[in-house]
């Protein structure tokens, strides 16, 4: 590990060629700088995953399966692709990645943001439970399955069966629908729709105007227990 | 789970490295598939001769392998033309025949030699290689890092369907320069099997890759490209598929409608890759810039010669 100086504050560095996965993790959870640089990680698993500090985590290249995952506090950037399920089950802070994210992005994520400026694979927001999900491209296919609560918000076009069997998570939309999940539904763009949607593109620093979005969430007709099909469970 | 990578070269420059990057691609999928591994290479003139034919077998006899060949030759090669020199590579479990005759001629020669070994690849271009234990071990054992070639692909496996042996390996292949590696696993494979197998297929394992492989085979000879017969695979076949399926010529990758088995794909103007995940890919030359992105679901992507 090497200091280096960028910018108002000393950045630790972490060369991957050099130094372990697990040594990087282990001092990012029990910091002992604010800001961290990752250079060649190649496609490397668990890239500062279970961070629970307010510090600062700059990634250069690729990163693999679980980066920046049970996120809690910390701001992570991703100056590359990220594999499956980055930020999964985030808790609060921020992740950003530069380019393109793989299946399961943000998944079952509790709160803070993730920011994919690129597109986002299958599944992005699968069973989500509170985080906002802001991606600048599209997204695949059977995203925000089973989302519980949240924002998801897709600059570009969503796949087929976008939201399906979909709790209280609210999805906007700029591109393209295909076919629609289970139980998820268009609903109207209200006042404050527009305000939360605007709200979440300008922390996400992406551009776009609100009025161009579609909102879509549950129909509420699969979750709620209906006494009439009371013979069916 | 299983691993899978393969190299398509455009770029003649780089033949002579194929089998260096192919083996650092391996190791890149080792946990992902620690009980077996196989390998298959697309022009390796140190195995298959230009204007040779060559056979991998799996369980040669000794007489096969080496001390009896000339005995074999007056005996069992009697019947090809000319009576050719035999060129044999030994490589672990399987054996490599090579020799200047028709690919057909050489695959029956060998099967009536030793009935009892099993030919897991022919062609005119193929070499096929198969074997059980880490795959770091296998790569060396194969000499992955010496070989030369155009195009090949290469498996780390974590057996689901079938059991932990050289013959459950993967490539499957089983038409002249053509193997299908899957990661994933087939619903409804023994239906395909009986059908296929009442249309006169012969099949070598219970495996239910196999049955993908014999099924594009059969697509194939009947006059489909590459492209035509995965689009039939992705019809008939239920289940989770990756594959990454290689002809004399063609390059291709599929996966089904979930799309949960990973794949990702790089291109360059020197290559084309496939692999499980990046960081098999990531120290392939001119990665970098390379347009890299997940093939879609049920969408066929070729890449032809």
């Amino acid at each position: 590990m090497a200091e280096v100086t960028t910018g108002p504050s000393t950045a630790h560095t972490f060369d991957l060629a050099v130094s372990s996965v697990r040594e990087l993790n282990a001092e990012l959870h029990a910091p002992s700088s604010a800001r961290y640089e990752v250079l060649r990680p190649k496609g490397a698993h668990a890239l500062a995953a279970g961070v629970r500090h307010p510090v600062t985590v700059e990634i250069l290249g690729h990163a693999g399966y679980y980066c920046a995952g049970m996120n809690d506090g910390a701001t992570i950037a991703v100056f590359g692709n990220v594999g499956t399920g980055v930020a999964e089950n985030m808790m609060s802070g921020l992740v950003r990645v530069h380019g393109d994210a793989s299946q399961s992005a943000g998944a079952t994520g509790h709160g803070g943001l993730l920011v994919v400026e690129g597109s986002a694979s299958m599944r992005c927001g699968i069973s989500m439970k509170g985080i906002d999900i802001v991606v600048g491209g599209d997204v695949g296919p059977m995203s925000a399955f089973m989302a519980q609560a949240g924002r998801l918000v897709v600059c570009g076009d969503a796949g087929d069966g976008l939201g399906d069997s979909i709790y209280e998570a609210r999805l906007y939309v700029r591109g393209k629908v295909g076919d629609l999940g289970a139980d998820c539904v268009p609903k109207p763009m209200r006042e404050e729709h527009r305000a939360e949607l605007a709200e979440l593109l300008a922390k996400a620093g992406l551009g776009g105007e609100a009025g161009e979005f579609r909102r879509f969430g549950s129909a509420r007709a699969l979750y709620h227990f209906a006494a009439h099909n009371s013979a069916s469970y | 789970m299983c691993g899978i990578v393969g190299l398509h070269l455009r770029d003649p420059a780089l033949y002579p490295q194929l089998g260096a990057l192919l083996a650092a691609m391996l190791c890149q999928v080792v946990e992902r598939g620690p009980d077996s591994a196989g390998v298959a290479v697309y022009g390796d003139r140190r195995r298959c001769p230009e204007g040779h034919a060559a056979v991998s077998v799996l369980d040669a006899p000794a007489e096969l392998r080496a001390g009896l060949r000339a005995e074999l030759r007056a005996e069992r090669w009697a019947g090809l033309p000319g009576s050719p020199e035999i060129l044999v590579t030994e490589a672990g479990a399987t054996t490599i025949l090579a020799a200047p005759v028709a690919v057909d001629a050489l695959v029956e020669a060998v099967r009536a030699a030793a009935p009892e070994a099993l030919v897991v690849g022919a062609g005119t271009d193929l070499t096929v290689y198969k074997g059980t234990g880490h795959p770091r071990e296998l790569a060396a054992t194969y000499d992955l890092a010496n070989a030369r070639g155009w195009q090949g692909l290469a498996h780390t496996r974590m057996a689901t369907e079938s059991a932990v042996t050289p013959a459950g390996c993967h490539p499957f292949s089983v038409g002249p320069d053509q193997c299908l590696v899957h990661n994933g696993s087939f619903a409804n494979h023994a239906t395909i099997r009986r059908e296929l197998v009442a249309g006169g297929a012969r099949f070598d394992s219970d495996n239910d890759s196999e049955v993908g492989a014999r099924f594009v085979a059969a697509r194939l000879a009947a006059g489909d490209d590459l492209d035509k017969a995965l689009r039939a695979l992705c019809e008939r076949f239920d289940g989770f598929y990756t594959l990454l399926v290689t002809s004399a010529d063609g390059f291709a990758v599929v996966r089904d409608a979930i799309a949960c088995k990973p794949a990702v794909i790089a291109e360059t103007a020197a290559w084309v890759a496939m692999a499980s995940e990046f960081r098999a890919l990531a120290e392939l030359p001119g990665v970098d810039a390379a347009r890299i992105y997940e093939p879609e679901p049920e969408k066929v992507y070729t890449w032809q010669r």
